[in-house]
């Protein structure tokens, strides 16, 4: 009896927090935003490339955690719901640190290359966050260096210096991934193949990346 | 005949997953048949003329060879430095002194360097920021089974209470806070 109490508290508690969110934001309630973060994190995990980022959303996500330990400070240790309440936490903390670790892993790999694609667009378009192309920028500089002490400096004038062209890799867009249609789209043009496929919504499909990329960046596609 | 001694340093990574000592004197061998290919090549270059084209095929031979050799020591270089980066996220900031008895002193200093860059971008990820090197598993329960390794002495927790860590003793503790612990080996999860 007493566990059925708990978790009816449980339940309006939750219906605080959410309704707390919608008031600092009206666009996003925290289950769609939990939800939209789940999305994000699953499509930089399988894509070759980096997306979009998602600042916002991590920073919401962080502000809701912070806010939910608040509340669970008021509560007495030994409470049923102090357990449920830190274990959604960490769930949520482990999603978010796995989507920004993933996403530091491809800029490392491939850092030249993002920040030479995010040279041509503007800030706001830009795919990494200010943060991230401040880490991107100072890890090839420190590859640079690395490099540069240790042997560029030692060698002759014509091919000592640090080529960016030739050190920069490009992540591979042509390899297959699992997909979910969100919504039905009409007309993909399958690579090396002069045919046209049709998703039905909810469908899912084995497919090359780079025919797909457009539609996961405006949340038509789901990678799975 | 060129390349063989870079060739060489490939193989030392190949042979081992672990950062070896940073194979100087083969560096050096390379570094100098690099100079020296670069030199006789300068030489030959005034030699050709239109009657005596000859001396080309080998400054080619030559070209080539000291690219794969600059190829060589960069990847030798770049796969040291990718091995580091995984310490440091396995291990965190400070090296155990095997590893860096293995080093040279530009790779210590890489190694800080990037230290620094991460610290300064996880600082910088919501208001107060985030260790992303923690939450590395996705959480199946809160407290987890653990057996110390070694003697760590007192520990104390998020709540403030205080767990001595002793070698050989069993505790449940949450599993947030220990898996740092964990990877650097002071205790061991205990799976049931």
């Amino acid at each position: 009896m007493e566990t059925k109490n708990s978790e009816s508290e449980y339940s309006t508690e939750h219906n605080e927090n959410v309704s707390h969110l919608e008031e600092s934001d009206d666009e996003m309630t925290a289950e769609r935003a939990l939800q939209a973060l789940e999305n994000a994190w699953l499509n930089e995990k399988f894509s070759p490339e980096l997306l979009p980022h998602q600042l916002e959303l991590v920073e919401c996500m962080l502000e809701q955690i912070s806010h939910m330990e608040e509340n669970l400070k008021k509560l007495e240790k030994g409470d049923i719901r102090l357990n449920i309440h830190t274990m959604e936490i960490n769930r949520i903390r482990f999603i978010i640190s796995s989507y920004l670790r993933k996403r530091l892993d491809k800029i490392e790999e491939y850092a030249i290359y993002f920040l030479s694609e995010d040279a041509n667009r503007s800030s706001e378009e830009a795919f990494m966050t200010p943060a991230e192309t401040h880490f991107a920028r100072e890890y090839v500089s420190s590859v640079e260096s690395l490099f540069t002490t240790l042997a560029l400096q030692h060698m002759p004038r014509r091919i000592k210096d640090f080529e960016l062209n030739a050190m920069s890799s490009k992540p591979n867009l042509n390899k297959h991934v699992f997909i979910r249609a969100n919504k039905a789209t009409d007309g993909i043009l399958i690579p090396g193949n002069m045919n046209e496929q049709d998703f039905k919504e909810d469908s899912q499909h084995i497919i090359q990346y780079a025919a797909i990329a457009h539609l996961v960046k405006n949340g038509h596609v789901q990678l799975i | 005949m060129f390349g063989k001694e870079a060739i060489k340093l490939i193989h030392e990574l190949d042979q081992c997953e672990e950062i070896k000592p940073f194979n100087e004197a083969i560096f050096q061998q390379v570094l100098e048949e690099i100079n020296s290919l670069y030199e006789q090549n300068s030489k030959d270059v005034s030699t050709i003329t239109e009657t005596n084209t000859a001396p080309r095929n080998s400054v080619i031979v030559r070209h080539f060879a000291m690219n794969r050799n600059k190829r060589c020591l960069l990847t030798y270089l770049y796969h040291r430095l990718r091995r580091l980066r995984q310490i440091r996220w396995e291990l965190g900031s400070i090296l155990p002194s095997e590893i860096t008895a293995n080093l040279v002193s530009a790779e210590s200093h890489w190694f800080q360097a990037y230290s620094k860059s991460l610290a300064t971008y996880m600082r910088s990820i919501g208001e107060d920021g985030l260790n992303i090197m923690n939450d590395v598993h996705p959480p199946k329960s809160l407290y987890i089974e653990v057996r110390c390794v070694q003697d760590y002495g007192k520990f104390e927790f998020d709540d403030g209470q205080i767990v001595n860590l002793k070698e050989n003793t069993y505790h449940l503790l949450p599993r947030s806070q220990c898996e740092a612990l964990i990877r650097q080996g002071v205790l061991e999860h205990v799976s049931s």
